[in-house]
């Protein structure tokens, strides 16, 4: 493991290091990757690995629904690292993703790249910086937990702990248009989620609104 | 002439980096003819802003207090 910030404490790395908080939250993981790995001592590591990695960006969390997501998608991390080490399917699971991409580009464009008439992004009404309900903000959970652990790990380390793509593509190590490449795959993912569980039922009731049904 | 699926892409990389200039412009006239395109660049922004909000707001879940300026 690399360097441990030196930011001063906040909420987050205090609630992570509470005792009662750790101890539930490792549990949570452990079930989670003995389920996955079905060895409890590969899942000991993978969760001891995660919690590690976790508590150095902890700093970037207030909200501790937001720091579990973010401890979960490092685990995921951690456990597809120790899938691939042990299927040496590094290969295959590069072209398997491109697949699933290629798939889910097909379910939204058409042939000629232009987008399918059901799939065309509305206007999301919404509080601009104002709060969302706790409602929205499951969903946003939701659709967080459904994207690809490599698209989650690099959306989250831009968008939620804000570091600069440099940072990022070295940690990684990935090339600056594979980052960017990532980072597209994931926000058209997290949009089509949001707005097909979120933003579209209220749109639709404003154009049956409009359309006077 | 670009297409969505090229625009969106560009969209995206508008949140990562300053675009070519001849980039800008096409994007620009496409946004000027497509609307899907339209919305998706302005939720690219909405997604930038929530995903800092959700990882930034204080509180537990169920209640959502305004902690920005922490
Ligand atoms: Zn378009």
């Amino acid at each position: 493991m690399t360097e441990v910030s030196e930011a001063a404490p906040s909420a987050a790395v205090e609630q992570l290091i509470d005792p009662g908080y750790l101890a539930q939250l490792r549990v949570q993981m452990l079930k989670f990757a003995q389920i996955q790995l079905g060895d409890p001592y590969q899942a000991e590591d993978a969760v001891q690995e995660a919690l590690i990695g976790a508590l150095k960006n902890a700093g970037s969390f207030a909200r501790k629904s937001a720091l579990k997501t973010w401890v979960f998608s490092i685990l995921k991390f951690k456990i597809a690292d120790i899938f691939r080490e042990q299927k040496k399917l590094i290969a295959t699971s590069a072209q398997e993703e491109d697949s699933d991409e290629a798939a889910f580009s097909g379910l939204l464009f058409k042939d000629n790249g232009h987008w399918h008439k059901s799939q065309r992004p509305t206007a999301w009404e919404g509080p601009q910086g104002g709060a969302y309900s706790a409602d929205f903000w499951r969903v946003f959970d939701a659709c967080l937990n459904g994207l690809p652990e490599q698209q989650a790990r690099v959306f989250m380390l831009r968008e939620f702990i804000e570091l600069e793509s440099d940072e990022i593509c070295n940690r990684l190590n990935l090339t600056t248009s594979n980052l960017h490449v990532t980072l597209y795959r994931a926000r058209l993912r997290l949009r089509q989620c949001l707005e097909s569980s979120w933003f579209a039922s209220e749109s639709a009731e404003q154009i049956a609104g409009e359309i006077g049904l | 002439m670009m297409n969505c699926k090229q625009a969106t892409r560009i969209c995206s990389e508008s949140l990562e980096r300053p675009l070519k200039t001849a980039e800008n412009l096409e994007l620009k006239v496409h946004l000027a003819i497509c609307s899907g395109c339209r919305n998706f660049n302005r939720q690219m922004q909405t997604l930038r802003n929530l995903a800092r909000d959700y990882a930034k707001e204080s509180g537990e879940e169920g209640g959502i207090k305004d902690a920005r300026e922490t």
